[in-house]
């Protein structure tokens, strides 16, 4: 009886999928699929190595420190870091003073109240303060960027596939549109042609455009664009991951540990069996 | 427990024998999990999967629960306070990142479990409520994997509590009233999470509670084996400790390898990206699909692209994914080989392999956009899922040849060799033989 009823069922199911089936096959056939704009013209990220790659890969903190500097000198105008406190600058190898330094020099001040009146205010920030959002919410933030909305900077790598090297190739990504890019696809008004944003046209103006707009502390790299979009690229990915230095050498440690633990199993699993035919 | 040879608890210590007077605790797991149950001695690696799957739902508990102790279940919250746990919360990115990864090792070994059982013929008499309470498991962790998975408040979140719960929207007129009780509103927000969070915290201990009717169903026939051949003589057995004890804590130690290296090397590998976006019902996200475990199912959903007469193609997509489950109920009565083992049934092994292949397809599939020839893929798929168990299994059982079955387990283990006549050591630990 059950074998009668599941036949149908299965006959039903078999029969309206291969009705689906039979409708896509004719679509495919009459009226093939074609290539959508993006799929023509939308380039997945370069391939970029990091110093953090791999499980022996580390941040760099001097390569950190320059990325925070470009944050600081061209980002932090239009986008936030609203997960990431001053205090975590520590990580970077700057010290006590020097972070409350950073904190307390801050272009953007904290929300406060008035400790006199209770009215709504502004104070400097310190250590503790996550980084002050640059605008005071989102309506304001399109206001002031043609509608646009600027993205919180804090989980931009985790957030997107490529992680730091498609930040990378995003900023270092502008170009003039191709010459046979459909016209409804070319940039309008405030937008910006950029191959690896995922429609084409980017609202952000290409934000880093000279070599030396940021300058480094003499010691490091020569401050050319490229040079700048890594190490900001490196700088968000520590960001969206503060804990990966410390994740890897934890994983490193427990895996050894697993593997002395495993051998260990299998030899007690080998002698408990032995002489027994299984 | 199961067979008369087993073990008698004899506890020797005069605190355990008071207590097994009293509360026979003690009595309980030397018939369970020690040298009171004994177990074919044949079985193989993939035996070892129903224990780490018991090990998998531990740890998601134990890591689970701290992560509560620090998650703040709000919409407005939810997302900020996942971000609070991996940056602020001492080795909260161990647990989380644990408990993330943990759910895909649970779904990983659980999988191997059910493959296990279709392979070896697990589902047979006597063992169908071991069966069918292990469904019962897997629908009540797929319900869990589920709710927990919108708990970040992230953007996928967000969508795949939209998109599962208009499944139940399909449903004629009853539909959407039931759609908008389960999401207590007409949209996921605060009232879907703060249920949600509270579900995702009761069904673990549910499934906990199945389990231990999974066992014990289990342990009234006791294991099956390779071979398929029931259990005839002491010889076909030994006792579960240290035999059973033993291998499982090799198989242990490999899955927590496994477990190690997703946690500390690639704990982002099997999510989505866009779930680290907040989430925003005014954006839907150009491509939304589940988990990894839940791509096979989606497929299906997705296979039934038109409408039949009256019956729109969504309600069709919605009955088969759920009938792709429910099927697996009544297996034991489709499949009527009178033999359990697949490697006894030559045609059986060949259909076998093509189910495992095309599951492999639909999960593939799932992952992928609606797109053709993706949609196209996924339905010839389809079809095939539902005629093997339906169709194929039920003419198959009724026409195959199988092979000769060996007449024990022994026999099968010894190939008539008289070496190892004596029965098996019955006291547990032999010692080892050079």
């Amino acid at each position: 009886m059950v074998r009668i009823l599941g036949f149908l069922v299965g006959l039903g199911f078999v029969f309206l999928t291969a009705w689906s089936l039979g409708f896509g096959v004719w679509a495919y056939v009459t009226d093939p699929p074609r290539p959508t704009v993006e799929h023509e013209f939308h380039e997945h990220p370069r391939h970029v190595s990091y110093s953090f790659d791999g499980p022996f890969g580390r941040y760099d903190r001097q390569q950190l420190q320059r990325g925070f500097q470009v944050y600081r000198e061209v980002c932090a105008a239009c986008h936030g870091l609203q997960y990431v406190a001053f205090r975590n600058l520590h990580d970077l190898g700057y010290s006590e003073a020097e972070v409350r330094a950073i904190a307390d020099q801050w272009p953007i001040q904290v929300p406060s109240i008035n400790p006199e009146t209770g009215e709504p205010a502004t104070r400097k920030a310190i250590p503790a303060d996550r980084f002050p959002n640059p605008y005071a919410n989102a309506t304001a933030a399109r206001a002031a960027n043609n509608n646009s909305l600027p993205p919180d900077l804090s989980l931009i790598t985790k957030a997107r596939d490529g992680g730091p090297a498609y930040v990378e190739s995003l900023l270092t990504g502008y170009q003039n549109p191709p010459a046979h890019l459909p016209a409804e696809n070319r940039p309008g008004t405030g937008l910006h042609y950029n191959p690896y944003f995922a429609n084409l046209n980017i609202a952000m103006p290409p934000p880093i455009t000279a070599d030396g707009q940021v300058t480094y502390a003499p010691g490091n790299p020569p401050p050319t664009r490229g040079q700048m979009a890594h190490d900001v690229s490196a700088f968000l990915a520590w960001t969206a991951e503060p804990s990966q230095d410390s994740r890897k050498n934890a994983g490193l440690w427990t895996l050894i540990f697993l593997i002395f633990g495993t051998a260990l199993a299998y030899l007690a699993y080998q002698n408990v069996w032995a002489g027994k035919k299984h | 427990m199961s067979f008369p040879w087993a073990e008698d608890y004899r506890p020797t210590n005069p605190f355990m024998r008071w207590m097994d007077e009293r509360l026979p605790l003690p009595r309980l797991v030397y018939n369970a999990v020690g040298k009171g149950y004994p177990v074919p001695r044949n079985l193989n690696h993939f035996w070892n999967f129903g224990v780490l799957a018991g090990l998998a739902l531990v740890l998601q508990i134990v890591t689970g629960v701290v992560l509560a102790m620090h998650f703040e279940p709000s919409a407005a919250g939810a997302f900020a306070s996942t971000e609070h746990i991996m940056r602020d919360v001492n080795s909260g990115w161990f647990l989380r990142y644990a408990h993330a990864n943990g759910a895909s090792m649970f779904f990983v070994v659980t999988y191997i479990h059910i493959f296990r059982g279709l392979y070896y013929g697990s589902y047979k008499a006597p063992r169908e409520m071991v069966w069918m309470l292990g469904l019962v498991i897997f629908l009540l962790m797929m319900a869990t994997a589920f709710m927990g998975y919108v708990l970040p408040w992230g953007q996928m979140s967000f969508w795949a509590a939209k998109v599962i719960t208009g499944l139940f929207g399909a449903i004629p007129l009853v539909g959407e009233p039931i759609q908008t009780w389960l999401l207590g509103g007409y949209a996921p927000d605060q009232p879907t999470l703060t249920r949600f969070f509270s579900l995702h915290y009761l069904l673990p201990f549910v499934i906990a509670g199945v389990i231990i009717l999974h066992i014990w169903a289990l342990h009234i026939p006791g294991s099956g084996n390779p071979t398929g051949v029931d259990v005839k003589t002491p010889q076909d057995t030994v006792p579960f400790h240290p035999y059973y004890t033993a291998k499982d804590g090799y198989g242990a130690g490999l899955f927590l390898i496994a477990l190690a290296v997703l946690v500390f090397f690639l704990p982002n590998f099997l999510g989505h990206p866009v779930n680290y976006v907040p989430a925003d019902p005014l954006s839907t996200p150009s491509h939304i699909t589940p988990e990894w475990y839940f791509w096979p199912y989606y497929a299906i959903l997705r296979a039934f692209t038109v409408d039949f007469l009256f019956v729109p193609a969504k309600l069709m997509g919605v009955a088969a994914m759920f009938a792709s489950i429910l099927l697996l109920f009544f297996l034991p009565w489709l499949d009527k080989s009178p033999v359990r083992s697949g490697s006894y049934r030559p045609m059986f092994k060949l259909f076998f392999v093509i189910l495992l292949a095309d599951i492999f397809v639909l999960g593939w599939m799932g992952g992928l956009p609606a797109e053709e020839p993706y949609v196209m893929i996924s339905q010839i798929a389809t079809i095939y899922y539902f005629a093997h168990f339906l169709i194929i299994l039920p003419i198959l059982s009724m026409v195959e040849r199988t092979l000769p079955l060996p007449n024990s387990i022994s026999e099968s283990v010894l190939h008539g060799e008289a070496e190892e006549a004596a029965p098996a050591d019955l006291t547990g630990a032999a010692p080892a033989k050079a």
